[in-house]
């Protein structure tokens, strides 16, 4: 399971400040390497397989935070990594240590995070042996990981650290686990760090063929009804300036997926908004009719397509840029492919592009966003809805702070009533949708951004998968607002039960819980609440003007549901627009 | 349309590559017909045949998903062109006195051989591409088969085509 090609000629390797050729252990120089790749902070969990390292960490510069659960340390160094862009790093210790990041492992390879995962193991004489808190982790995370590692010599260990963080970071980006056993941590061995990293068989295709992008470029020319629908791999590679000079260059619309969000300001005259299941209006009907679909980094994936490939955006000749080749054709084959880093592919088209016959277009785009906006109609007892909470939460912070979600209703409501506009702002688990990530990636992002507004928004189900993390939030006096939208339920699966369930209810109810805010104060948090709307924009003026941490429970109408919605096997003009018809 | 197709991969010699390959082909939901690992001609590298069947669509799948793999140099559809593929079998087929001259006028024209010889069966051996030694255990079975072993297909492209790329 492991990957420890011919040992690295170490010595060849420059020698940069740091002691090189210096005999240290193999913990120490772990954490060398980390400091060497520009890693600030660290979260994770300590446990006997790693106490080496731990006892390397009590005298290092690093700065180490100390979660609740490896869950919560894995996600945060997540919400890090989505915010920055830059590597999250998560350290935790063999066997159940490792388990627990395994959730954390799956979301972050669904979304391409970049991620570098260190777990120990136990000494190399137990391997096999059902030791003690032994667990085949890199067995156990060889289908979602991008790359793993079992380290069997001390030696290897720099070259590996350095491959290690070149593989999360480059091409598409994703989590990669070096499995340390106790022994390589404790063996002493002179240090070097490799200058460079020389991976015969990893070469990511970062610039584009040419004569496919003139294909493309032709194509604009031609078409009538264009649009571009972009996604996560629009955000990854930092092309956000790109995407907006291309689009108005163009005069193309723009759709963003649940992870393309915050890639295109939701503010900006051509965008369109969210396509999918619970999407626009206007975006899906600009996919049943568009003649020309330019995806950007977007997967297709079945929450957009609904699994009806074969009628997805029929009329349109479709052209799809990826930096991974495996993406294009995986789930609908393009017209014209193009393999390529989403910021180099725009750089390379916009010099030479021409703006496109769409004015028409563009204003019957615009007609469609009127006709059959999102809307919620108020509730008749004047009780709160789940949608006015965010809106209120845009009108209060204008598109710029950053915001986690979790997983469910209150997610959707997020994507449909926040317009995101500041770069990287929006964090959420969308390929695998996993509860319980919100609030440890605001953490994260928190930690990154110290002086930002970060908002984690979650349902009261989810809340409750990672809510150990209050403690951290206490602890950093991190002034992450903690919202939650508690409809007393697990939202979602309530919708779903109601509409394809005939109205049975199975094991939602979640009446039976904590009371947030006093369980705020436990943590040593200010904790408040609100059921009216009256109330809310009052508490969450307070929790703004709040310094430090803040949990805010907005009690909403439990039995509100997220429209407009396409039933999964549906095609897209089956749209429901919502009950109040 | 589904099909055999027969692929090489060069990957690392290295411990776990073929638990990866074969991993990320139950991941994807690929069918496995069989798979062969040996040495390559380069030092340090593995060469493995997957023979797969599907349509043309899943085999541009699998082939760019084993590029995602950090271990694999290359990947070559060889069935896309003109290839060389060999199996081996060895076959225990139930022998009396009587029958064993029979055998041998089965085996003959397959150029197999009888490399084990036991008081109620024959071991025999044979070599070739897979529908031959489907043929001969076709024939065989009625004699009754105690066990059978088949390596799975190894495989090389012609050296015609070598020239072409
Ligand atoms: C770890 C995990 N378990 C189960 C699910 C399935 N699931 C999706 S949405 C949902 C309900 C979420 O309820 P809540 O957190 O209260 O949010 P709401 O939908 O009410 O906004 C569930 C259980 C999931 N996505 N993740």
């Amino acid at each position: 399971m492991s990957t420890d090609t011919a040992m690295v000629e170490n010595k060849k390797a420059s020698m940069p400040a740091m002691g090189m050729g210096e005999v240290v252990t193999g913990s120490e120089m772990l954490l060398r390497c980390l400091l060497l790749e520009g890693v600030e902070h660290v979260f994770g969990y300590p446990g006997g397989a790693v106490l080496p390292i731990y006892d390397s960490l009590y005298s290092s510069q690093l700065k180490h935070v100390l979660t609740r659960h490896e869950q919560g340390a894995i996600h945060a160094a997540d919400g890090y990594a989505r915010a920055t862009g830059k590597p999250g790093v998560v350290i935790a210790t063999s066997g159940p240590g490792a388990t627990n990041l395994v959730t954390g492992i799956a979301t972050a390879q669904m979304d391409s995070v970049p991620l570098v995962c260190i777990t120990g193991n136990v000494a190399q004489s137990l391997i096999g042996t059902d030791a003690f808190q032994e667990a085949n982790i890199t067995g156990i995370t060889l289908p979602i990981t991008k790359h793993n590692y079992f380290v069997r010599n001390i030696e290897d260990l720099p070259r590996i650290i350095k491959e290690a963080f070149h593989i999360a970071t480059t091409g598409r980006p994703g989590p990669v686990l070096i499995d340390i056993p106790k022994d390589v941590n404790t063996a002493k061995a002179p240090f070097y760090y490799p200058e460079s990293v020389k991976l015969r068989t990893y070469n990511p295709t970062v610039k584009p063929n040419y004569m496919q992008v003139d294909k493309m470029l032709k194509a604009i020319a031609k078409a009538k009804k264009p649009v571009i629908v972009t996604g996560g791999g629009t955000v990854t590679a930092g092309a956000e300036q790109e995407l907006i000079e291309f689009a108005e260059k163009t005069n193309i619309p723009v759709i963003t997926t649940l992870m393309g969000l915050a890639g295109f300001p939701g503010t900006h005259e051509l965008c369109i908004g969210m396509p999918g299941m619970h999407g626009c209006y206007a975006a899906n009907q600009a996919l049943l009719n568009t003649d020309l679909l330019i995806n950007i980094g977007a997967r297709f994936d079945d929450r957009i397509t609904m699994g009806r490939t074969k009628e997805f955006a029929q009329n349109a000749k479709i052209v799809h840029i990826d930096i991974d080749p495996a993406e294009i054709g995986k789930n609908i084959n393009p017209y014209i492919p193009i393999v390529g880093d989403a910021k180099t592919v725009l750089a390379t088209a916009i010099p030479k592009v021409q703006r496109a016959d769409s004015d028409e277009w563009v204003a019957q785009v615009k007609a469609w966003n009127q006709e059959q906006p999102y809307r919620y109609s108020k509730s008749p007892e004047g009780r709160l809805k789940p949608q006015r909470v965010v809106e209120m939460i845009y009108e209060t912070t204008a598109g710029n702070a950053i915001v986690t979600t979790d997983v469910g209703q209150h997610q959707m409501w997020v994507a449909q009533y926040y317009k995101f506009s500041a770069v990287r702002s929006f964090l959420s688990s969308g390929g695998l949708g996993t509860m319980g990530f919100g609030f440890p990636a605001a953490i994260g992002a928190q930690f990154a951004y110290p002086d930002r507004l970060v908002i984690s928004v979650s349902g009261d189900g989810g809340f409750q998968m990672n809510l150990q993390e209050l403690a951290i939030a206490a602890a950093h006096n991190l002034p992450v607002k903690i919202v939650i939208l508690n409809n007393n339920c697990l939202g979602m699966v309530r919708q779903w039960q109601e509409l394809f369930y005939d109205n049975r209810y199975s094991h939602i109810d979640l009446t039976e819980s904590v009371d947030f805010v006093k369980l705020a104060e436990a943590y040593g948090i200010k904790g408040l609440r609100a059921s009216t709307e009256e109330q809310a924009e009052n508490v969450w003026r307070e929790a703004l003007n709040t310094n430090g941490p803040v949990l805010v429970e907005f009690k909403v109408e439990p039995g509100e549901n997220v429209f407009p919605m396409v039933a999964a096997g549906n095609t897209l003009d089956q749209m429901v627009l919502g009950d109040e018809e | 349309m589904e099909q055999k197709h027969t692929i090489s991969v060069l990957v690392n010699d290295q411990p776990g590559v073929l638990t990866r390959v074969a991993n990320l082909m139950g991941q994807r939901g690929f069918n496995i017909d069989s798979i062969t690992v040996g040495q390559s001609e380069e030092k340090g590298l593995s060469r493995m045949i997957i023979v797969t069947s599907g349509d043309e669509a899943t085999v541009e799948q699998i082939v760019k998903q084993f590029h995602k793999l950090i271990d694999v140099l290359k990947v070559q559809q060889l069935s896309s062109g003109p290839m060389v593929a060999r199996e081996l079998a060895l076959i225990k087929v139930e022998a009396t006195a009587s029958t064993r001259a029979e055998l041998n006028l089965i085996i003959d024209p397959f150029r197999a051989s009888v490399v084990d010889v036991g008081p109620n069966s024959i071991v025999v051996q044979v070599t070739g591409d897979t529908q031959k030694i489907d043929a001969l255990i076709e024939l065989l079975t009625p004699y009754g088969i105690k066990e059978l072993s088949r390596t799975g297909v190894t495989a090389i492209s012609r050296s015609a085509s070598l020239v072409k790329a």
